[in-house]
């Protein structure tokens, strides 16, 4: 049996793109952040699992990391929060030329995050095949460093796709919204991790 | 022109459904527009949901096959006490393999392979969200499918177990690359899982036909968003676990090793945190074919919807609570024996609430007992004894004696089978049809379904009591004169009547893809929007986007149904509605079919396989895998002309 079509709505003047939940790939980030988050959660209870097996934390006579490189990187990451925001907000409005000013400085600024994050290995006080300590520390920065790499890839490949006339389609502002978004999920996925390496090993020495 | 001018630029003329563009020449449009290319190049590029859907369950089906001559070459060692037919080596790795196919490369991805197919039928849209990524995730299941049975050629397959426990897996007690072999399988189907969780979420949330509410979604579209949100919160663990897993043995971490303060119990947590979820990730499909089939069926629908919604969503959060009733053996505080104990006997409660409401259609309906309700029924029979014994060892003291016996391997298969197997055979036959355009043999379907289900309560019952008698899980042999001969040879006959009973089922369905009885797009009379799609459904799957008003559209459509119109015909083209009233929002433009996600798995694959032999793969195989996933993501063509308003 085949069915008759009766003709209802026309949805011929519906738009084509959206920010936010009305973006389908909105969803699609927000999925892989669900999905990446319960993996850092559970590094997370992985940490506490491990550290309940030990008297002190820093195990002795190992020292806790040295803070310094850490705290810069923190600093620095929340501060690109600010050119990260201005981006989201131009391209929530088509503001094409403001995306294209502000990029590279999403493209350098992790740079520095970068070379930050080789002296925070540096500082960590022990290695990963020292002992479960140093694995879980070590598992924590490396699981973020690759958070920081894949999205600086992405922000790149964004960056040389709006300077072409690509950049023009309105669907592509979304991608840059979404992007944005994921930024915000590494760099508030870093704080927790940075309490996690810098401060509980001092605080149950 | 700027983005901003384009934003507001009037809609020009392009074609578009509607009353003026319809019927033959339409369907004739679209089909150019929406068909992918012939040839291999088009094969590997093809983005089609059904066409991957079928991929992943005919891939399922195989591995299911070779999983099931383990089992058979297993059952035959075990005949007979003291048997030599298999070394211990040997046996080792072929339980290994059979669980680990079954369950990483058998029961999920078919599930996931069923809902790829059906759920933008079911939902009444043209295509899956993000479908280059779910053709990527078939390409990476396959991969690392093949990865594990390549090895198992090449005698370096995993010998641990399915669950690849630590220590044992671990540097120090497995040299040698079968443990890496395994961990990198579970990163590769993990992947693949977590991709398809995602497209499916989507699609399901955003895709729905308008006027298809959350209240009036098909229960199998419910189990699927169940499932697919399960397996975004529980397949990291195993994915984190396996890493951890390689990372111990090809870098040295001290995860889970004791002697750095690491704790094999590590292990456990993180593999059974996945690992009983895994188990609801199995089933539900199972119950959402089985809701799908009684209605049909019973010609009236479900009772008790929102009860059996809101049990398939209290069951997909109780899953979470349970993974230590895996673990009893290894000694908990007092308070987690009770905690879990509890938790395990509780999630009895929403399973048993959908089989009071099967039963309840059943009762209020006329059942047609056809070869797909046979299958409910099988299930239901089945599936509430392996229920029964699952309450029973929920018990600590009963746990303590009978794990590790061959009472858990009865009461896992009885679940598994019952619960997933029994109502996949019943799903294919019933959907088949909207496949294939033809019917399955119903006289073969019968004998095969008897078969199967006496076979398997042969082959299983007698386990329940070689496991009471002690006989332990995982020994390739036992001593003769302890009682256990007769239960092992009944298993072994009754696995033999199951193998003839799939090998018949797999005769009726090639049999009835060449000389089945043409189906028309509706043989069963059944209520759902899949069924007014063509069958085979055109690889647009509908030509106007179908209106929902009712749990049951088709059989409230009374010969006619109501369709929104508007949508590009040259142009690929979506329509997406909101998440829970399903109004209308957004023409999303379509995907056209690419070969990357099949050449950015190959990048990927290289990475996974060539890191097993050295870390520095992961470094250098980033590049190539990098370059691909770019190249995909990369615009190919400039945007299609003549689009209205941004607002």
């Amino acid at each position: 049996m085949t069915l008759r079509h009766v003709f209802a709505d026309d949805v011929s003047e519906l738009p084509t793109n959206a920010f936010s939940h009305r973006s389908l790939t909105w969803w699609g980030v927000i999925g892989f952040m669900v999905i990446e988050g319960t993996a850092f959660g559970l590094v997370f209870a992985t940490y506490f699992f491990l550290m309940s097996h030990e008297q002190h934390w820093a195990p002795q006579p190992l020292l806790p990391p040295n803070p310094l490189a850490g705290t810069l990187f923190t600093i620095i990451i929340l501060a690109t929060e600010i050119p990260n925001t201005m981006i989201k907000k131009a391209a929530e409005k088509y503001d094409l030329a403001t995306v294209r000013r502000l990029l590279p400085w999403m493209v350098g600024v992790p740079l520095l995050l970068f070379v930050l994050r080789g002296f925070e290995f540096n500082s960590l006080n022990v290695n990963w095949y020292d002992n479960a300590y140093g694995s879980v520390l070590w598992a924590l920065l490396v699981l973020h460093t690759t958070h920081i790499g894949t999205d600086w890839v992405d922000t790149v490949v964004l960056w040389r796709l709006m300077m072409t006339p690509h950049g023009e389609e309105p669907r592509r502002f979304s991608d840059i919204d979404e992007n944005s978004l994921y930024w915000r999920f590494v760099w508030l996925a870093w704080l927790p991790i940075y309490l996690l390496i810098y401060l509980v090993p001092r605080l149950f020495r | 022109m700027t983005p901003a001018e384009k934003a507001k630029a009037p809609p020009t003329t392009v074609p578009r459904d509607g009353p003026d563009l319809t019927g033959p020449e339409l369907e004739a449009r679209l089909h150019r527009t929406w068909a992918r290319p012939r040839g291999l190049i088009g094969w590997l590029s093809s983005v089609d949901h059904k066409e991957i859907g079928v991929r992943y369950v005919v891939t399922a089906l195989i591995f299911f096959a070779m999983a099931g001559l383990l089992a058979l070459h297993m059952r035959l060692q075990l005949a007979r006490p003291e048997s030599n037919l298999m070394t211990p080596e040997l046996y080792n790795e072929t339980f290994t393999m059979h669980g680990s196919t079954m369950m990483f490369l058998f029961a999920v991805p078919v599930m996931q392979g069923m809902q790829i197919y059906l759920t933008p039928l079911m939902a009444g849209t043209r295509n899956m969200a993000f479908p280059r990524l779910t053709a990527f995730s078939y390409w990476m299941y396959l991969s690392g499918g093949l990865m594990l049975w390549i090895s198992h050629v090449m005698n370096i397959s995993p010998d641990n177990g399915w669950f690849s426990y630590v220590p044992l897996a671990g540097p120090q007690f497995s040299p040698g690359k079968r443990a890496d072999v395994w961990a990198q399988m579970i990163t590769f189907t993990e992947v693949a899982a977590l991709a398809v969780a995602v497209t499916l979420t989507t699609t399901i949330l955003k895709q729905r036909a308008p006027g298809m509410t959350l209240a009036r979604m098909p229960i199998f579209l419910w189990s699927t968003l169940v499932t697919s949100v399960m397996v975004i919160f529980s397949m990291p663990s195993v994915a984190l676990a396996s890493s951890m897993l390689i990372s111990d043995r090809s870098v040295g971490t001290q995860f889970f090793n004791p002697a750095e303060n690491g704790d094999a119990l590590l292990w456990q947590h993180l593999f059974w945190f996945f690992g009983h979820p895994e188990v609801y990730i199995i089933f539900l499909p199972g119950t959402a074919f089985v809701s799908e089939i009684v209605v049909t069926f019973c010609r009236r629908s479900i009772h008790g919807y929102s009860v059996v919604a809101l049990s398939l969503v209290a069951t997909g959060i109780l899953a979470f609570g349970l993974w230590v009733h895996h673990m009893f053996a290894t000694g908990l505080p007092r308070v987690g024996y009770s905690f879990f104990t509890a938790a395990s006997m509780s999630v009895a409660i929403p399973t048993g609430l959908q089989i009071f409401c099967w039963i309840a259609t059943m009762w209020e309906g006329r059942p047609r007992l056809t070869v797909p309700m046979l299958y409910v029924i099988g299930f239901i029979f089945t599936f509430v004894i392996g229920g029964l014994s699952g309450v029973i060892i929920a018990s600590v003291p009963l746990d303590l004696q009978l794990t590790d016996t061959y009472f858990i391997v009865a009461h896992l298969h009885y679940v598994l089978i019952g619960g997933g197997v029994f109502p996949l055979i019943g799903a294919i036959t019933y959907w088949f049809p909207k496949v294939t355009g033809r019917m399955m043999s119903e006289r073969m379907g019968k004998i095969a379904f008897w078969a199967l289900f006496l076979g398997f309560q042969l082959a299983f019952f007698p386990m329940h009591i070689s496991g009471l008698m002690g006989m332990p899980r995982r020994v390739f042999t036992y001593p003769a004169g302890m009682g256990l001969e007769l239960p092992n040879m009944l298993s072994t006959i009754g696995a033999f009547v199951v193998a003839a009973a799939v090998l018949l089922f797999v005769v009726n369905l090639v049999n009835s893809l060449f000389r089945g009885v043409p189906a028309g797009p509706n043989p069963w009379d059944a209520p759902s929007l899949e069924w007014a799609a063509s069958s085979p459904p055109a690889p647009y799957n509908f030509p106007h986007i179908p209106v929902v008003e009712s749990r049951t559209p088709l059989w409230d459509a009374d010969g006619s149904l109501r369709v929104v119109h508007g949508l590009r015909v040259e142009e690929p083209e979506l329509l997406l509605t909101t998440v829970v009233s399903a109004t209308p929002d957004i023409r999303e433009p379509g995907v056209a079919p690419s070969p990357w996600p099949f050449l950015s798995t190959i990048a990927t694959a290289v990475v996974f396989v060539c890191s097993i032999f050295s870390p520095w793969a992961l470094v250098f195989g980033i590049v190539p895998a990098g370059i691909a996933l770019t190249a995909w993501f990369w615009p190919k063509k400039p945007p299609p002309e003549g689009e209205p308003v941004i607002v």
